[in-house]
């Protein structure tokens, strides 16, 4: 068999393929290239989540529910913390609607790699889309355990003021809460596979250090933008001040937060960056 | 615009094997190696720290647009080393590479295949891993279904296919991948026959449409059927590049992954004589690489006489069953063996085969007396790998065993 000629001209595409060095920053343009690829792996994580199950997307409401009944009964009804004048069980489910986001983002995302391996070793694409795509497959159950906040509030009688305009924002806050630690996590659960049993133990840990169960106005005031430091507590405060239209979040506390998000989320994308090549490699 | 669509310049990779092998690390291993760092400047710590293994070194070469070349090499020759690094799954060391056209790779078909996602999933979820346009594999969605004859199961989980089912539903996502250079790893080796037959057709088709195309395999049926040119690696480096006959009967003469030698096989000695080596084609390899058709194969034994008073050269050819096929006995036909003096003796034949048919064959050798004794045997000594087809018009020859494995000569008037 001879080589054929062909008379059609070749696409002008060329790719350079060399050994590259050092921190370099993430190339957003081919990721969104990619951007159909994150959709159906998203689509994927979706599909699959509460596939062979019973109760099937009734998990997204048992499991806020259930521990809302929980830290109902006993933090609110026997340990007696304040809730910002507000339903104690209201209070905690409209914290959970985003610490579950949060939780489920940062677990599934931080495995994502490690559980991709087949696709790393196989086929190349930017990695980034496999973090990327099992944070943004919790936005279901968010969407599922917003529906119960709304019954909530319904019940409780509360009516959102005009600070509901700025949900969407602190959704996003608690998205790139969650990829700017899954970030870091993945990749070097690459390399280090004890990320994965660190994993239930600091979400356990981050519960509690979270304005969940209590209200951010129980930490001293002097405290209180140090407490920012936990991004989480912004993320927090500010979901329920959107809700709910309790007094304003401190903004200070705010402020550190997303810088702590923004400082987490750059360092993230560049260790990751750096990291990805060696992934195919170690993994 | 040139027409050269890949140029691979020095390329290089570098395995720290240590980091391959141990899968796992944990914080207890880097502990640990923080912690010798200060022993880093003894000399013992430094001898035991192992050099790195270059898993390519210095590879070269250009494929022009529109050609098809084949990639051969024995494992761990750095064949999928370098569809790696072309598909950018992994980075080079050193060097690198410039891909001139929209690359698609096939490293595995069914890559991203979920069990629990039903035939229509999986093709929209493999085709886009794949790089397919959302739009494209709209398109092209009857007729991957069509090519898999799973019409009546596509909305199924995959998990209730059977393994052919599967295996034809994700080659035939792979195989309406469109790209302009595809590269392509060893996957014509699932499946059955029939399904092989289908996969290595299609190729064709890819590699008749004028796509380029860089084809890792390891039947050499399917390189002669589908490439002009071929490229040989061995040890990680660049053996050989050229046409695809001389490339397979280069990789056939050199090296064994028996990794043996002839030699080793020795079943039958006795103080009479001690035999020291045995050559085909002037290796002492065990195993041997040959195309189908007539071949002529160089025998040799050497060693050193005691006691006998003559003997000769013998070759037996068996099936990998070990029926027996063949006798290639000099002195038998001559009746008797040559004297042998004392001392260092060197026995050299060319001996004819027929025109085998491929498969799998072993050559035994003995040193005899023909009717009297054997001095000197080596069963199971050479195993002859023979590709392609005997037949003179390139026409391919089924394997199949109730076809005989001696393709018999037309007596021309």
């Amino acid at each position: 068999m001879t080589p054929t000629t062909v008379d059609t001209p070749l696409s002008c595409e060329v790719t350079r393929i060399r050994p590259s060095g050092g921190w370099r920053a993430i190339n957003l343009a081919e990721v969104w290239r990619y951007r159909e690829l994150l959709f159906f792996l998203t689509l994927r994580d979706i599909k699959l989540r509460y596939k062979q199950t019973a109760l099937g997307v009734a998990w997204a409401v048992i499991q806020p529910l259930a521990t809302m009944a929980v830290f109902a009964v006993f933090f609110g009804k026997l340990g007696k913390l304040p809730s910002d004048g507000q339903p104690y069980a209201l209070f905690v489910l409209t914290a959970l609607l985003p610490w579950q986001l949060f939780a489920y983002a940062l677990t599934q995302s931080s495995n994502s790699l490690v559980a991709e391996q087949r696709l790393i070793t196989k086929v190349y694409f930017p990695r980034l889309i496999i973090p990327v795509a099992s944070v943004l497959s919790g936005l279901v159950d968010f969407a599922v355990a917003m529906c119960l906040v709304m019954i909530g509030m319904a019940i409780f009688g509360v009516v959102p003021t005009v600070a509901i305009i700025a949900l969407p924002a602190f959704v996003v806050f608690a998205v790139f809460t969650a990829l700017a630690i899954g970030l870091w996590l993945s990749a070097l659960n690459v390399q280090y596979r004890d990320i994965r049993y660190t994993i239930p133990f600091l979400t356990q840990f981050w519960l509690f250090v979270s304005p969940v169960a209590y209200p951010a106005s129980m930490v001293p005031e002097q405290y209180r933008v140090l407490y920012g430091l936990n991004p989480m507590a912004g993320v927090i405060e500010g979901t329920r001040w959107a809700l709910l239209g309790t007094t304003a979040p401190d903004w200070g506390l705010m402020a550190v937060s997303a810088g702590v998000v923004a400082l987490l989320l750059t360092g993230g994308l560049l260790y990751f960056k750096r990291m990805e090549k060696t992934f195919a490699d170690v993994v | 615009m040139s027409d050269v669509a890949i140029r691979v310049e020095g390329l290089g990779k570098q395995y720290h094997l240590g980091a391959q092998k141990e899968r796992y690390h944990t914080f207890a291993d880097q502990i640990k190696k923080w912690t010798s760092v200060r022993k880093l400047f003894s000399r013992a710590k430094r001898a035991e720290s192992r050099p790195p293994f270059w898993a390519l070194k210095d590879v070269s070469f250009e494929v022009k647009r529109g050609e098809v070349v084949g990639i051969i090499g024995r494992n761990g020759a750095g064949k999928s080393t370098l569809l790696k690094i072309l598909s950018r799954i992994t980075e080079p060391t050193e060097g690198g590479a410039d891909i001139h056209g929209r690359v698609g790779s096939l490293l595995e078909v069914g890559t991203g295949f979920h069990p629990e996602l039903t035939g229509r999933e999986n093709v929209y979820l493999n085709g886009a891993i794949l790089g397919m346009k959302r739009s494209e594999i709209v398109r092209k969605f009857d007729e991957i279904v069509a090519f898999a004859e799973v019409e009546k199961f596509i909305d199924t989980p995959v998990k209730h296919y059977s393994s052919g089912m599967y295996m034809r539903l994700a080659f035939a996502v792979a195989a309406h991948l469109d790209p302009e250079i595809l590269v392509v790893d060893e996957v014509l080796a699932v499946g059955d026959a029939q399904f092989q037959k289908k996969c290595l057709g299609k190729m064709g088709d890819v590699a008749k449409g004028g796509r380029t195309v860089l084809f890792v395999s390891h039947s050499m049926t399917a390189l002669q059927q589908l490439c002009h040119r071929c490229l040989l690696l061995r040890g990680g480096q660049v053996d050989f590049l050229g046409l695809t006959q001389d490339c397979i009967a280069r990789y056939a003469t050199g090296g064994a992954s028996r990794s043996g030698r002839i030699i080793d096989h020795t079943t039958k000695r006795n103080d009479a004589v001690s035999v020291e080596s045995i050559r085909v084609n002037g290796s002492e390899a065990d195993e041997v690489h040959l195309l189908a058709g007539a071949q002529e194969l160089t025998l040799e034994m050497a060693g050193v006489v005691h006691q006998l008073t003559r003997g000769g050269l013998q070759a037996r050819l068996q099936d990998d069953l070990g029926t027996p096929l063949g006798i290639f006995s000099p002195a038998f036909e001559r009746g008797g063996a040559d004297p042998l003096p004392l001392g260092p003796f060197h026995l050299k034949h060319r001996m004819r085969l027929p025109r085998l048919n491929r498969g799998e064959y072993v050559l035994m050798f003995e040193l005899v007396q023909p009717n009297v004794t054997a001095w000197y045997e080596a069963q199971d000594a050479v195993r002859l790998h023979v590709a392609g087809t005997p037949m003179t018009t390139g026409q391919t020859f089924a394997v199949n065993e109730r076809l005989g494995w001696v393709l018999l000569d037309e007596v021309k008037a």
